[in-house]
Formats: structure tokens, sequence, C-alpha cells
């Protein structure tokens, strides 16, 4: 019951897909033609953080009904962490070789290393704090809005108005994270160059076996009663109240979840691009997250992750040949998703699936859905 | 020195910090056979007052009926008792010791208030057993809810309630594809795993044909006496096959007590409200 037919196609195809790439990039020489250059590498890793952040906002949206326009937030601080421990990494290296102090921090005449720097020169307690920071602020927003029984679109313009608060004082130089220009220029995580093609494959396993286990994880929480109770409160809060629990428990609890989910997935973003910069806070971003859960299917969680592969991917190639029209693109897409597709692609392939079906035997109508998503995932590798 | 003599009062010898306190809900006390009291409620919408003044004791174990004509306040008083609505003046308290007012809704629910809406509410995405799995009395927090597995007795009681209203062969359908009778067979059917003390069910019969209502007054007689039942309802015919004792009520408040006969032949109902009735 761990996880649908589905599911479990998608976990074998990311492993067999991540598997596949890292062997063509680091064993297969050059010249094959089954080479897989490290441009691909970065770019399929940036594809599945971004998986891993849009499954996260599917945890809330899809299943939960909790419409957050902030995930960027979570996704950025989380970003943030780890550049912050990259830049420590640095060392002397910097342009202006201060063995202490970050590039931006002499720039800015700063003395010494501010008080929350402290300590990100260790692994370990970067990690937790990119867990614990936007695991906290989820907590607390979560807190301040579910008691308050904040929900709808008021909760989501909150949210709007949280990731751009942050993102106006990330862009303040006195914050001490960089201003505007963020954190760049790192070296080296963990003692491994992150130039180097090993490390880039690294870091793409990394990714890969990270929503992997966040995905099982998911689906272990959401296939439980607790997970029953999640989708009862989607669909009728009050009512879930009325037969004795407490819904404000399960909603920050869950938030806060999706916020660790989303944080790591920044976390892992930013080695790969190399750059984080208060734009991942800008508002946009977190609306485009919605649009990837929309497109690939909420209320699944591989149809999230589906959604922002494809999406992504589409992004890359359209902003490649016409950059200017990508935004109206996006638009149109998310318009024509809301108007047609209200279930996303695995809604449509499901429909499909299930319309060859039916002629032949209509009792299996209840198995045409996992076929169709099976489909669906292998539409992806394809 | 105020500062050290609010130290010393906070750390008095015998101080017992409220976190410390047993977080178990203490019995219902019902010493003096009355499980529900209702004293000198009042609420207003704008201006427009829902309830007024209204005073109803439910003692335990009975089955009582509140009438009344539209918008006479009984399903507000449901709400006040729930939780739902918070009203402006007047006490509810459950046995001698519990206040309704300053609890939740869940909370309510935990104390053993169970609740049938008007318009039946099930979880519509979730199977017939999965709404009635919810339902079953249990800790319902989220952590203990994440790694939940179904115990035998409450599979036995889940399947015994099935049996009760009836809906065995939809055990694994949709709640949503239910038929409108239905749901409000398996709405009944998630008081009842629910185990509660005081039901308050509002207008059970509603879209029922006439064998369902036979069978739900059935029920409700039977759950009785363990149980205590405060049931709304304008089917007359039905009221009185069910009903020992009734409760009019007219514009937010009491206006008039007593066994069904009593209550049909006080001149005041009959003028405001049976009087209408064809």
């Amino acid at each position: 019951m761990l996880a649908s037919k589905g599911g479990n196609i998608f976990l074998i195809l990311l492993l067999a897909g991540t598997a596949f790439a890292a062997v063509g990039n680091l064993l297969v020489p050059p010249e094959s033609a089954m080479h897989v250059d490290t441009y691909t590498i970065t770019l399929l890793g940036k594809y599945l953080s971004f998986a891993l952040l849009a499954m996260a906002v599917d945890v809330v949206w899809g299943y939960c009904g909790i419409l957050s326009l902030g995930h960027g937030a979570f996704f950025a601080l989380g970003g943030y962490g780890m550049g912050m421990y990259l830049m420590r990494q640095i060392g002397d290296r910097g342009v202006y070789g201060n063995p202490d102090l970050p590039d931006f921090m002499v720039f800015l005449n700063w003395s010494e290393l501010p008080w929350f720097w402290q300590g990100f020169d260790q692994f370990w307690f970067a990690f937790i704090m990119i867990l614990f920071v936007p695991g906290f602020l989820a907590f607390v927003f979560g807190w301040l809005a579910f008691r308050s029984r904040v929900t709808g679109v008021y909760l989501s313009i909150m949210t709007q108005a949280l990731t751009y608060a942050l993102m106006l004082a990330f862009f303040r130089n006195e914050m001490g994270f960089g201003g505007n220009n963020g954190l760049t220029d790192f070296k080296e995580l963990l003692g491994f160059d992150l130039q180097a093609d090993s490390t880039r494959v690294g870091l793409l396993v990394c990714t890969a076996l990270t929503l992997a286990i966040a995905y099982l994880v998911s689906q272990f929480i959401l296939s439980s009663k607790a997970g029953r109770v999640i989708q009862a409160i989607r669909d009728s809060e009050s009512r879930v109240r009325f037969v004795g629990y407490k819904t404000e428990n399960y909603k920050i609890w869950l938030f806060v979840y999706s916020a660790v989910l989303a944080a790591l997935a920044g976390a892992l973003y930013v080695p790969q691009v190399g750059i984080i910069n208060p734009g991942e806070f800008s508002p946009l971003n977190s609306i485009e997250i919605v649009v990837w859960v929309a497109v690939g299917g909420r209320g699944l969680l591989y149809g999230a992750i589906l959604g922002a592969l494809l999406v992504n991917f589409a992004k890359t190639q359209f902003t490649g040949i016409l950059p200017e029209a990508w935004l109206f693109a996006l638009g149109a897409l998310f318009v024509v998703v809301t108007v047609f597709l209200p279930k996303g692609v695995v809604g449509l392939l499901s429909m499909f699936a299930r319309l060859k079906k039916k002629p032949e035997d209509p009792d299996t109508q209840s198995g045409a859905g996992s076929d169709g998503t099976a489909n669906s995932t292998q539409g992806v590798a394809t | 020195m105020s500062g050290l003599d609010a130290i010393r009062e906070t750390m008095r010898r015998d101080r017992v910090f409220d976190f410390m306190l047993d977080k178990t809900l203490p019995a219902v006390d019902v010493s003096h056979t009355v499980l529900l009291y209702v004293e000198g409620l009042s609420v207003s919408f704008d201006g427009f007052k829902a309830l007024n003044n209204l005073n109803l004791y439910i003692d335990d174990g009975e089955l009582r009926c509140l009438i009344g004509a539209n918008g006479a306040g009984k399903t507000t008083l449901m709400d006040v008792i729930t939780g739902k609505t918070r009203p402006d003046e007047g006490t509810v308290y459950f046995g001698q010791t519990h206040d309704l007012l300053n609890k939740s809704e869940a909370d309510i629910a935990e104390l053993g208030i169970g609740r049938k809406f008007q318009k039946p509410t099930v979880f519509e995405q979730l199977t017939v057993f999965e709404n009635l799995e919810l339902a079953l009395r249990m800790d319902k927090g989220i952590f203990s809810n994440i790694l939940y597995t179904l115990q035998s007795h409450q599979a036995d009681l889940i399947a015994s309630v099935i049996d009760t209203v009836g809906l065995r062969e939809q055990i694994f359908q949709q709640a949503g594809a239910l038929s409108h009778g239905q749901k409000q067979w398996l709405e009944i059917g998630m008081l009842l795993v629910s185990e509660p003390r005081l039901l308050l069910v509002d207008e059970p019969v509603a879209g029922m044909t006439a064998q369902e209502t036979e069978s739900t007054a059935e029920l409700l007689t039977s759950l009785a006496g363990d149980r205590t039942v405060v049931v709304v309802e304008h089917d007359m015919a039905f009221v009185r096959s069910i009903a020992r004792d009734v409760t009019v009520l007219h514009q937010g408040s009491v206006l008039a007590e007593g066994t069904m006969d009593e209550v049909q032949n006080n001149p005041e109902v009959i003028e405001v409200y049976l009087g209408e009735a064809p």
C-alpha cells in the first residue's frame, strides 16, 4: 500500500534515468552517442529540485486545499542556508582574499562576521539551519493563520505578502546576505570541487534520491489515516472539526512538512546553479510553482512532479527560441489547464486510458487511472 | 522587591504549573441527573434575536424532541452547543463541570457530543468505510494518526454499525456517490461509531422513505437510555412516534415543554405552531 502503481513506475523511471545519466556522463567517452554532457546533468538536477518543490506545494494544495502562493520563500531560505555554507567554504580564495569574511562583507567594509553567519562553516550546522529556519517560519505563519481560521484567497494573499516582504528584506545590503547580488562564486561543497563532472553527477544523484525518499515519505503520510483526515479537511473542514479533530494542528504540521521539503529543494538547487539571490523570493516564482502543479495534476504526487518536469523542459526550450514569449505561453498554459484540464496532464492521460479500455471490459475502470499515469511517466522519459 | 515577590509567588512550593496538569478530560458529572444545562442563552445576528433568554435542561438518558417553526432558533441552539456559534449571553454546561462556551468544536466533540447536520454532510471523496473510520472515538492527534492501524474491536464496531445503517454493499463506494437517504444513514452511522454521550440530530428523516423513517425512529428510540438524544424535526408524525418529551421553541425561547399530548393541547402552542400546521 506504500505506493500506487503509477508511483512505483515513477520511482523506477526516476532512479533508472538518473543512473543512466550518471553512467552516460562519467563512464561513456565524449565521442560516443550515448554520452550525456555536463550541461544536461546540471539541467536535470535543476529540474529534479524543482520537482521536489512542486511536490511540496502539491502536498498542501492538492491534498489539503491550502493554496500557498509563497512557497518560493521556503525554497529560497533553504537555498540561502546552503549558499551561506558554500560562501564560508570559499575561505581566502575570494577576490579580496579575506579568510574570515565573504567578499561582499569586505566590500561593505564590515570588520567581523555577523552573529547569524556564525557556525555556517560547519555543514551539519548549515544543514540543520536549512531545515529549521524555513520550518520554524512555516510553523509561526501557520500558527497565526490557521488558528485564526484564515482560509482561501486571504491565506493565498498572506503567503504572497510573506514572500514579497522577504524579497524586499533580502534586497537590502544591511541584511547581510549579499543584497541584490545574492551569494555566488562558490568553490566547493564538503571538499568536492563544484565545477567537477563527478560532483555535478553526485549532486544529481543526491537530488534524485532526496526526491525519491521525499516521495515515499509523503505517500506514507498521505495514505495513512492522518492523510485521509487531511483530505477530509480539504473537502469539508468544519465537519472534520465536529468529528473531533483539531484541524488547525493538522494544517500547521502539514504546512511545516511542506516548507521543509521546499527548503531541501532549495538547498539542492543552489550548488547546481551556483547562485542564490533575492529574485528567488519573487512572488512570480511562487505562482509559477502553482502552475507546474496545476499542469501536472494536483492531488497526485507524481502529477506535480510530472508538471514541474514538463513545464521546465518547455521553459528551457522556449526561452532558447523566443525568450519574450515565454511568460505569455505560461499564462496561456495556465488558462488552458484551468479551463479544460482540471485534473492536469495526469487526469487527461487516465481519461484516455479509460476511453480506450471501456469497449472491451467496463469493469476495470478503477484500474484505468493507474494505467494512465503509467503512460504519463513513460512520456517524460522519452 | 516586587520582582522578587513575583518570583516567590510563581515558585510557591505548592504550585502546580498548568502544563503539568493531567490533560485527560474529567468524566461528565451527571450526579443531578441533568446532562445538559442551557441557561439564559441569547444570540443575535445583526439585531435579529435568534435565541432570546432560552433555558433548557436535558436529563441524562432521555430522548427529547425540539420542534418549532422556521427561525425559532433550533439550529442556532445546536450551533451554540457544538461550539460553532458563540452566544452573546448565557451559559451552557455539559454535566456539572464542563463549560462548553470556552471549548473548541473539536474539544466538545471529544467530550462526547455528536451532531448530525440538517443537510447530510459526509466526506464525499472518501469511501463509506473511511468515513466511519474517521469518526471513531480515539486519539485525534496528527502524529498518532500517521502511524495508526485499525484495531480489531474498532473493525468490529464499524462492521456492526454498517449493518445497522444498511450500507454493507456500499462499504467501499465513495460517499459522494450515495443517494440522499443513504448519506443520511451514513451520517447517523458516523454518529454511532463515535459513541457519543449526547446526540444532537437535526432533521434526521428529511428525504427518507416511510419505511426508512420508521427504522430511524426505532434506532433513535433504542439509543435513548444508554445515550441522550436530542432530535430536531418538522415531521410531526415522526415526532409523535418517538417523543416522550417535547420542547416547543418560538422566537428564540421555550414556549412549552411536556409530553406530546400536553404540548398539543397547550393553547399557546396551537396558536403559534400547531395551529398553522395542516
